[in-house]
């Protein structure tokens, strides 16, 4: 008798400790600790400042909610999450170009989301100005997310949950297009990528393999000089020799300054986290990273508008190579990539 | 005696004070956008309205960004607002943009700028009149359209026969900014009652002087690379009447 009791007090105790495991969001709660703008003290100073947009607890889980949230789209099927997964440093795996609205497809690669606070310009040609400004591009894209900025105000406007969140995020339940552009630039400016092992040795904090420091040498002697420590970029446009394809009908920066000298240029994209961000080029055009170092060392010179420092070619041999892929790979960053700050607190309920 | 000279002093120095407050009044002003083709009275849609190669079209969209308004006295004294205002010819109460605040004064110019600088392009999210959701604003190329004009014309050869002109660009040398001074007809006093003045806006001068827009040609202008050659053709689209 006291036996069964004692199970049954058993399986109460038990049933209890569980719910209190699941109703426990600690896990989701984003604290003033959580927002602190704090940067890697071998960065250079931010470009965007956050300037009138201080980012608050409030304010960055409502950024995180509307990232997630496929309300953004005409038909409520594409979030910015959709293309940008968190696990592939927000850019999309296994997608040389990403599908939108209705199946359509886009005409360049999905660029991953980190250190964004530190580029002058985003997009691969370059085209858009401000941090803040950006989500319009897709959210208005036809083939992407093909919505009007007053339909997505007015559908946020009407549902109750994004008036609260407004509200506590900016003192005012009035849902306008910039309280909803500065939540995302708080929530996606946050996104910092500053903790592979790569970051770990430069902070003495870690060590490199012999392979890998052979790889970091390789990389400074012929990568680094558009592929800048610590962004590993220079914020630049280049041609690196492909040639206009006739299908996609992308000519790359022209487009946007009207400069003949910008056929066929594209930014230089940071490296960090390229494991993960497989396909590459702005096209997703090579699948590995063996791939793209074959590309610069079989480089075609005479290429229509090659970015000058390519024209002599890099060599590597092909041990080289490896070594320089094995560097590469130290540049993923699983701080980031497992940063609960930045998971989809729905993916999880 | 004193306490004479004392009460003599107060009331004085309570004079001045209340005549320094007197002294500068303020009123608001009011100018009316009336848009017009040639000598007639824009109307969207229904009507077919002739360019300078007589060539026929209809319009169905007319709006356009006015900034930085100044107004300049007869003693060379201005007053700046730095406002900007959406005039939208389908929104009539966005024709008429008040100015609150104006020092009274006899006023003898007018200047604005039709378009957006620099800075509101550059600086991320804006509100107000800027708020993206007008549509007046290019994504994929950040930056505001600061004039909008669609149509049809049955020599466009644009599917659907459109006629879109999408003119904006803040950097040069694309810069469709646009300042426009104009003398006031008779010296505006704003003062007793608040002064108000007419703006007449000639969308035909959009395709005329100093370049004339041959539509078979020239249908749409959707960024501003080509945006330019209509930029300097709005200079001259505006006039006091």
């Amino acid at each position: 008798m006291f036996r069964k009791y004692f199970h049954i007090t058993l399986l109460i105790a038990l049933v209890i400790v569980s719910l209190a495991f699941i109703g426990d969001n600690k896990y989701f709660t984003i604290t003033k600790d959580d927002v602190k703008l704090e940067f890697p003290k071998d960065f250079p100073k931010p470009i965007y400042t956050f300037k009138d947009n201080t980012p608050t607890p409030e304010g960055f889980t409502l950024g995180r909610k509307l990232f997630f949230d496929p309300i953004l789209s005409k038909d409520s099927s594409i979030s910015c999450g959709f293309c940008h997964q968190r696990i592939a440093a927000f850019a999309h795996i296994d997608h040389p170009i990403s599908h939108g609205i209705n199946g359509l497809l886009g005409k360049r690669n999905v660029p991953p989301l980190q250190n964004l606070i530190w580029e002058k310009e985003y997009m691969w040609d370059g085209g858009v100005n401000n941090l803040e400004v950006q989500p319009i591009s897709p959210i208005t894209n036809p083939v992407e997310m093909n919505e009007d900025m007053e339909q997505v105000i007015k559908k946020l406007q009407r549902n109750k949950e994004y008036s609260t969140m407004f509200k506590l995020a900016f003192g005012d339940s009035m849902i306008t297009s910039q309280k909803l552009l500065r939540a995302l630039a708080q929530f996606t400016g946050l996104m910092v990528s500053s903790n592979s092992r790569y970051d770990k040795y430069v902070r003495h904090e870690d060590t490199l393999s012999r392979t890998e420091l052979n790889g970091l040498k390789l990389f400074r002697d012929n990568c680094a000089q558009c592929h800048k420590e610590p962004l590993f970029t220079d914020n630049t446009y280049r041609n690196v020799g492909f040639a206009y394809d006739t299908s996609f009908k992308d000519s790359g920066r022209i487009r946007i300054t009207g400069d003949k000298k910008d056929f066929m240029k594209f930014r230089v994209p940071s490296l960090r986290n390229i494991e993960m961000t497989y396909p590459y080029m702005h096209d997703g055009r090579f699948h590995t990273l063996k791939q793209v170092l074959d590309h610069y060392t079989n480089i075609d010179a005479s290429a229509k508008g090659l970015d000058p420092i390519l024209v002599k070619g890099i060599n590597l041999t092909e041990g080289q190579k490896t070594d320089i892929i094995a560097f590469l790979k130290a540049l993923t960053d699983k701080t980031f990539l497992y940063d609960r700050r930045f998971v989809d607190p729905n993916f999880v309920r | 005696m004193f306490r004479k000279v004392f009460h003599i002093l107060v009331s004085i120095a309570v004079l001045v004070a209340a005549m320094s407050f007197i002294a500068k009044p303020h009123s608001t002003f009011t100018i009316h956008f009336n848009n017009y083709v040639g000598n007639e009275i824009l109307e969207l849609d229904s009507t077919t309205y002739k360019n300078a190669l007589g060539q026929t079209y209809t319009v169905s969209k007319f709006k356009y960004y006015i900034g930085n308004i100044s107004l300049k006295n007869k003693n060379g004294k201005e007053f700046n607002s730095s406002e900007y205002f959406l005039v939208n010819e389908e929104d009539p109460p966005s024709k008429q943009i008040t100015l609150a605040n104006v020092p009274d004064g006899d006023y003898t110019s007018i200047s604005f700028m039709l378009g957006v600088d620099s800075m509101h392009n550059c600086s991320g999210a804006q509100e107000g009149a800027l708020d993206p959701i007008n549509a007046m604003f290019w994504a994929w190329n950040t930056g505001y359209i600061f004039l909008k004009m669609e149509g049809k014309s049955s020599l466009s050869k644009s599917p659907g026969n459109l006629l879109e002109f999408h003119i904006g660009g803040y950097k040069a040398p694309y810069n469709c900014i646009r300042t426009i001074t104009l003398t006031l007809s008779k010296n505006t006093i704003v003062g007793d009652k608040s002064a108000s003045i007419n703006i007449k806006t000639d969308l035909s001068e959009l395709f005329k002087t100093p370049t004339i827009i041959d539509f078979s040609k020239l249908s749409s202008v959707t960024d501003f690379h080509n945006a330019t050659t209509i930029a300097n053709n709005y200079s001259d689209m505006f006039s006091i009447h």
